[in-house]
């Protein structure tokens, strides 16, 4: 058995692991077969992660984060959760291969998933216009036009980017003031290529094999109006990726994994929760990261007291049999 | 087993004349979801050599491919039949959700 089992790989995941493998704790870490790295593998420039001043590119930061957690000996796992156990002192994990691992305690840190707009023809399209990866499909929409939903750091990125490739890139935001950080705002209203369209939702997307265009509602007075564009790429948010642990672990109204104040406790013993799945709020590297840490330091702590309380219970029993009579 | 690579000078010969389903691999180095999927088909490739053959085509060096079969969206993994696409897959999946997607010729 081990003694602790990290499932999920971004920043938060492979933080734990690397605290968890220099306090010797051997953690196994299970980071998925397909999203190794999480998020940030899909992102090209991360300039605010401390101690890089040039910059890093999202992926080569996750390689160096995850040669980091095997060198202190973290072992890593390209498979999926299928199922988890919680309850009780042995925690199970059984993966997507049929095997089952088995630790004193977990660190939850599955980050979030791609929310959807919810419309039939997104799924209908996706890969035929719709796309969830700006680095990996803008290439596709070389001097096309093309839209970014989204009023976040992401989408501002990721509308940026594109313009490398796309002749006119739309956003497409609800409201009239973006969520995204000043100097992503500042970097995508200077680029030409872009032109935003505020107050605006999408009500459909067209498109027989192909995107063709979008319908737009306004989130003013509800009008519609048609936009033609080839592509598009949708930024409006994330969602904590939770469903393994419905029904077992406490959820907060926000839908992320309740943890006990500023601790990763959550209301299972022995399982702690790092990074994006239990942050509303921030969601950023350096903080998933920092969440990461607690974990690993709460997970440390919660091993050392339950090996102090087997060492209280044996030595009592020694001297309960050493003082039985007749013994 | 790694999965071979083709190309736009080998595609008549290695996808449309070939006998058996040819699975290929539309990918490019920049895309982290196409790199992730590549060992899981090795996998597959070294498990299932005499039922389907698995290639790789890079769509950076042959645009003109990409372009014929409409990819817009990468990793894209299309069977081929007899020269025409028979399956679409679209998108890096786990080893069971690919075997699952390609049960029809592996299974």
């Amino acid at each position: 058995m081990r003694q602790v089992i990290i499932v999920g790989s971004g920043p938060a995941g492979f933080t734990a692991a690397i605290y968890a493998a220099r306090a010797n704790l051997e953690p196994l870490v299970v980071a998925s077969s397909v999203e190794v790295g999480g998020e940030l593998m899909n992102t090209t420039d991360v300039e605010n992660f401390p101690g890089f001043a040039e910059g890093i590119q999202g992926p080569e930061l996750m390689e160096k984060m995850q040669a980091q957690a095997e060198r202190f000996g973290a072992e890593i796992l390209y498979d999926d959760v299928e199922s988890l156990e919680l309850d009780g002192p042995v925690k199970r994990v059984t993966l997507a291969s049929g095997a089952v691992h088995e630790a004193s305690t977990i660190i939850f840190a599955t980050g979030s998933a791609y929310r959807k707009l919810g419309l039939a023809n997104e799924e209908r399209l996706t890969g035929h216009g719709v796309s969830w990866c700006a680095t990996c499909d803008g290439f596709f929409f070389r001097d096309r036009t093309i839209a970014v939903i989204g009023g976040g750091d992401s989408a501002m990125e990721e509308a940026t980017f594109l313009t490398r490739f796309a002749s006119k890139v739309y956003v497409i935001h609800r409201g009239d003031t973006l969520r995204a950080s000043k100097i992503m705002q500042d970097r995508a209203f200077q680029n030409e290529k872009i032109e935003f369209i505020w107050n605006s939702e999408v009500a459909d997307i067209q498109g027989d094999a192909a995107v063709s265009g979008l319908v737009l509602k306004s989130t003013v007075d509800a009008s519609t109006r048609e936009l033609p564009i080839e592509g598009l790429f949708i930024a409006i948010g994330n969602d904590p990726r939770t469903h393994l642990v419905h029904g077992v672990l406490d959820l907060t109204p926000e839908g992320t994994i309740a943890v006990d104040g500023r601790s990763s406790k959550t209301s299972v013993a022995g399982v702690f929760a790092a990074g994006d799945v239990i942050d509303p709020s921030y969601r950023q590297a350096v903080t998933a990261a920092a969440s990461g840490t607690v974990a690993a330091l709460d997970a440390e702590h919660y091993l050392a007291l339950q090996e102090q309380s087997a060492q209280g219970a044996q030595a009592e029993a020694t001297l309960a049999a050493a003082a039985a009579p007749g013994a | 087993m790694s999965v071979r690579a083709t190309s736009s000078s080998t595609w008549e010969a290695d996808v449309l004349q070939a006998d058996g389903p040819v699975l290929v691999d539309f990918w490019a180095e920049w895309c982290g979801p196409c790199r992730q999927v590549a060992p899981i088909l090795d996998e597959i490739q070294s498990e299932n050599v005499d039922k389907i053959t698995i290639l790789k085509l890079n769509v950076d060096e042959n645009p003109d491919l990409a372009m014929k079969y409409q990819i817009t969206s990468i990793p894209a993994m299309k069977v081929f039949k007899a020269g025409a696409v028979e399956t679409t897959i679209i998108g890096a999946k786990g080893k069971g959700a690919l075997e699952k997607d390609l049960a029809a010729y592996i299974a």
